[in-house]
């Protein structure tokens, strides 16, 4: 696969590296001189030193062949227009850009990049879940965040332990898998629960607290 | 442009207040962004419009600016991405109807030309205007 990466800093190094290790075939391009020539001797990678929305110097980094162009400066404009000149000039087939404001990734979606993600939303999605839910593990969005997937593990005190699966009032989740003391159990309607099992629960995005309130009682 | 108008303009330096000014006195409605506070020093005494400090291209300072209401925006920053992006948000975004944006690189305008975004390339008008007086001149070219 052959990968074009527009950044700087730690960022653009570290994920560099992690793709060359994977055998990628990868192009750098930073905006500073300096960090150009330390990140060619440190990666084996092209490395190109200019401006990544310029065309001329996403030509040169043979865009024209890129499978993927991720666009992960600080600067939400020049990540929108590199992805924009990449795809519509030369015909990048996947574009991916980092979004400092959260409420440009609707309007980069919008304007035709492929995956847009904001490291504001993500680390503040994270930290949200570290404080708020201590036994709920793990609440991943999938399908563009409008399902949620999670691993909670149920307390002596939970109001579902001792509950069969029918018996439990869920609105918009269901309980995909029961594990206990190590072993999967697929679930059925008459499923008792018991303290120390681990659910994994898929709900809908505005409805997993509801369902956290249905099994574990108060989760604040 | 007889009936007065809603009109934003993005980036006061010397054309985003030299514009800002005219369509002000102009008598249509200005609303003009600049990131730097200082650069409202620029407008004429006369502008009568509002100024909104902050980077436009962060959706909350558009929304500030009215641009929902607007007929017309410019992007005239001396960033040639900020003037695209912004461009693209105010048409896409907010359905504003006349929307130009100012690209100094004429190969970036020639891209965004062909997806349907008017541009103005100083760039390019130069390199015109130049070429034009020198084809006149019998001394320089046949």
């Amino acid at each position: 696969m052959r990968v074009i990466v527009i950044g700087q800093d730690k960022l653009a190094y570290f994920l560099g590296k992690h793709f060359v290790a994977k055998g990628y075939a990868l192009t750098l391009i930073t905006s500073r001189h300096e960090e150009a020539l330390a990140l060619s001797h440190k990666l084996q990678a092209s490395v190109l030193h200019g401006d990544g929305s310029e065309p001329a110097v996403l030509e040169d980094a043979g865009a024209y062949r890129a499978d993927v162009l991720l666009a992960l400066t600080g600067q939400d404009e020049d990540n929108l227009v590199a992805c924009q000149v990449a795809q519509k000039r030369f015909g990048v087939p996947r574009t991916i850009a980092l979004v400092n404001d959260p409420a440009n990734q609707a309007v980069f979606k919008r304007l035709g990049v492929s995956v847009v993600f904001s490291a504001t939303e993500i680390l503040g999605q994270l930290i949200e879940q570290q404080t708020d839910y201590k036994d709920i593990k793990a609440l991943v969005p999938v399908a563009d965040g409008d399902v949620h997937l999670a691993e909670v593990t149920l307390q002596f005190d939970s109001p579902a332990v001792g509950q069969s699966l029918k018996d439990l009032n869920l609105q918009a989740a269901i309980i995909a898998c029961i594990v206990r003391q190590g072993t999967v159990m697929i679930p059925k309607g008459d499923s008792q629960l018991q303290e120390g099992d681990r659910l994994i629960v898929i709900s809908q995005a505005g409805a997993y607290e509801a369902a956290y309130q249905v099994i574990m009682g108060d989760i604040s | 442009m007889a009936k007065t108008q809603e009109m934003v303009v993005v980036g006061c330096g010397r054309l985003g207040s030299l514009l800002a000014s005219h369509l002000s006195n102009a008598g249509h409605n200005v609303v003009i962004v600049d990131a730097r506070e200082a650069a409202f020093d620029q407008l004429s005494a006369e502008f009568s419009g509002f100024t909104v400090v902050g980077d436009a291209t962060e959706m909350g300072v558009l929304e500030q600016s009215r641009i929902h209401r607007a007929d017309c925006l410019l992007a005239v920053t001396d960033q040639d991405n900020i003037n695209l992006m912004v461009a693209q948000v105010a048409r896409t975004m907010f359905e504003v109807s006349t929307v130009i944006a100012r690209v100094y690189d004429p190969t970036r305008e020639a891209i965004y030309k062909e997806f349907g975004i008017d541009t103005i390339s100083p760039t390019q008008l130069s390199a015109d205007a130049l070429l034009n007086i020198l084809h006149q001149s019998p001394l320089v070219m046949p």
